[in-house]
């Protein structure tokens, strides 16, 4: 099967503090990845804050420029930010951010905001933009009659609605959500994970799915990458991942969920916090907070390698017990 | 025995009441929880029994710390109680420090308020509590300023902080909501062993059930400014039988098994202003018949020890003891 999206040693480096007598270190936010999205594919991404998930989901609807790599969206290269081909790409390609009362406009009225795209691409005008933003409104689960509404004036799951119907004005083949559902509660953000489940039935959009939480990941993912420090440290389908996680950080990501009705003990805490990206460690980055980490991983990075069908690993470890089972 | 005791606690801004009585009960060394949507009074709660709500609401029913009435009564007396016998933790803990000061310097401020300490020993102390609360290498760090800790750390700092009066009580709001997840998992680890080692009680405010059964003994489930359910926690795991507890634990993504459509709770909470009459919960609630609209239920004891306020309970799976004949309405 052809990609739709397809990255390729994407880097992002960052400036470093600017000082008088300190040399700007350079931060490598994204380093080194590579990724493919089928079409109707949801890719999740998971990691602690940090590590490089959003600005990797930026690259890849290419408003962030990649330092290195290159990103292509249907075998075509990705054109540069602001081109007008760029723009027209964009149509086909949406973002859904965290906060939907940051990403919504408090003077206007919702159906003026979800018409918007349609303008701008000169999709559609008059009656037929009224009908066609009134059928958005409808299939994401709000009334007609509130598209007069101003942002305010809804809750925040509705608004969280009012995103994802101007995400999809444009009837776009990639979504990549940014967090769309982490300032929700958990009843409200069941209601936003299932409209966004029914929207990859009826239009076979492929998302990739950017979040720190675990359980809904695995809901709505086909595919799982666990970021850790700019680099994917673990690929593998929703199911397997969190079934039997092979990565050490993996295994304690998910093992630090905390579940209802499950005790603290027998869970995997991790030492320290995430290191500074400006101050990688050496080697595998995790080894600092590794409980498995052996002399190798201090000085070699590990490079993310299939270790069954279907999944990868950056794991000495695993190619070592890999090595041994051949 | 009862350490803190709320009874008919009412709390309203503007005229709009958003508190409808709240009876609560902590004892000493216990761990309740407080769970519920954003909105439903869980945090004005605590904010309401210490006095921290701004001057435009009216507080009114009775909150009696070890013996001693703390609504409408001097501000000095809620302040010997506050930070002393009470402690509270927030979500957002870079915001709750003081970025122009050294953490040591602020720790050592509750110890000289609470504890009478001078600055000398108030730097001991205050590497000690760093140190209890696993902050690195604490002798050196004491000397550093909030934006040199992570968000993990910071809230570790708070948590010292709010330990330096040596509480008898930590209010814990949503602590680890900002965090990451193997930060969270730190943090909860951290809470525990602090309980068990001082013997404090804790009230643990979340809307993460996960978070709150790894924590908590007891727990309240709030709704529009009422409890409507509370229990032990393993009875109240096994067995939600308010409907809207039940929704939150449906509401959940589960990490195993089948990856089924989620069920959510249709609908929002009610707005304050125009809160619906009866219950609360009925316009969101799928057992609801006309008789939940007409009157609110009160909050009862039941059979198997729990409190419930509700019409048309769940009934336990496989429990046929469970339902209560006098709940169900003539």
């Amino acid at each position: 099967m052809t990609a739709l999206i397809k990255a390729k040693g994407l880097v992002r480096c960052y400036e470093g503090q600017k000082s008088l007598f300190k040399r700007p270190t350079p931060v490598r936010a994204v380093d080194g990845v590579d990724l493919t999205v089928a079409p109707g594919e949801t890719l999740g991404i998971v990691g602690e804050s940090g590590s490089g998930k959003s600005t990797l989901g930026r690259m890849l609807l290419g408003i962030d420029p990649p330092t290195e790599g290159h990103v292509t969206f249907d075998s075509q290269p990705m054109p540069p930010l602001q081109s007008p081909s760029w723009r027209t790409l964009r149509a086909q390609m949406q973002l859904i951010y965290q906060d939907p009362l940051a990403a919504l406009d408090r003077r206007l009225t919702i159906a003026d905001q979800i018409g918007e795209p349609l303008e701008i691409h000169g999709l559609a005008k008059g009656a037929e933009l009224k009908e066609r933003v009134e059928d958005l409104l409808v299939q994401v689960g709000l009334r007609r009659d509130q598209g007069d509404r101003y942002p305010h004036e809804l809750s925040g799951g509705q608004r969280q609605r009012v995103v994802i119907a101007r995400a999809l004005a444009t009837s776009p083949r990639l979504l990549v959500c940014d967090e769309p559902v982490s300032a929700l509660d958990v009843s409200i953000q069941a209601q936003v994970v299932n409209l966004l489940r029914d929207l990859q039935d009826s239009h076979g959009i492929a998302m990739v799915f950017i979040s720190h939480d675990l359980k809904v990941v695995r809901n709505i993912c086909d595919r799982v990458a666990v970021m850790y420090l700019g680099r994917i440290v673990e690929e593998a389908s929703s199911d397997q991942i969190f079934a039997s996680p092979q990565h050490p950080y993996t295994q304690a990501l998910v093992s630090s969920v905390p579940v209802p009705g499950k005790a603290l003990e027998g869970r995997i805490l991790l030492k320290g916090e995430p290191p500074n990206p400006a101050l990688r460690p050496t080697g595998c980055a995790f080894h600092p907070r590794c409980g498995s980490a052996v002399a190798a991983c201090a000085s070699a990075v590990p490079l993310l390698e299939p270790v069954a069908a279907g999944r990868s690993s950056a794991c000495h470890l695993s190619s070592v017990s890999k090595g041994l089972a051949a | 025995m009862t350490f803190v005791s709320i009874r008919d606690l009412k709390v309203s801004f503007d005229g709009v009441q958003v508190l409808h009585g709240i009876d609560l009960d902590v004892d000493r060394g216990a761990a309740v929880g407080l769970v519920g949507e954003s909105g439903c009074g869980k945090s004005v709660t605590w904010l309401a029994a210490l006095g921290l709500l701004p001057g435009k609401a009216s507080v009114s029913g009775s909150v009696v710390v070890d013996g001693q009435q703390l609504i409408g009564t001097q501000r000095a007396s809620v302040e010997s109680v506050r930070g002393g016998k009470i402690a509270m933790i927030f979500q957002d803990p870079s915001s709750s420090l003081n970025p122009v000061r050294t953490v040591g310097r602020q720790i050592g401020e509750s110890l000289t308020l609470h504890r009478g300490l001078d600055r000398r020993a108030g730097r001991i102390e205050a590497i000690r509590l760093l140190d209890m609360v696993g902050i690195p290498d604490a002798g050196r760090r004491v000397d550093l300023y909030p934006h040199e800790f992570s968000g993990g750390q910071c809230q570790r700092v708070m948590i010292a902080m709010a330990l330096a009066g040596e509480p008898d009580l930590l209010i814990a709001d949503e602590p680890t909501t900002a965090l990451d997840a193997t930060i969270q998992a730190q943090i909860l680890d951290l809470l525990g062993m602090l309980r068990r080692e001082t013997g404090m009680a804790m009230v643990f405010i979340s809307h993460d059930l996960g978070a709150v059964g790894a924590i908590c003994d007891d727990i309240n489930v709030m709704y529009a400014g009422n409890i409507v359910e509370s229990g032990g926690i393993d009875q109240m795991f096994a067995h939600p039988r308010h409907p809207y507890t039940r929704g939150l634990f449906d509401a959940i993504p589960r990490l195993d098994g089948a990856r089924n459509r989620l069920i959510p709770i249709n609908g929002t909470v009610p707005d304050p202003r125009h809160m619906p009459t009866g219950c609360a919960f009925a316009p969101r609630c799928a057992k609801a018949s006309a008789f939940c609209n007409s009157a609110r239920p009160p909050l009862k004891p039941q059979k198997d020890g729990r409190q419930l306020a509700c019409c048309y309970p769940m009934i336990g799976s496989g429990d046929v003891a469970d339902v209560s004949p006098e709940m169900v309405p003539a």
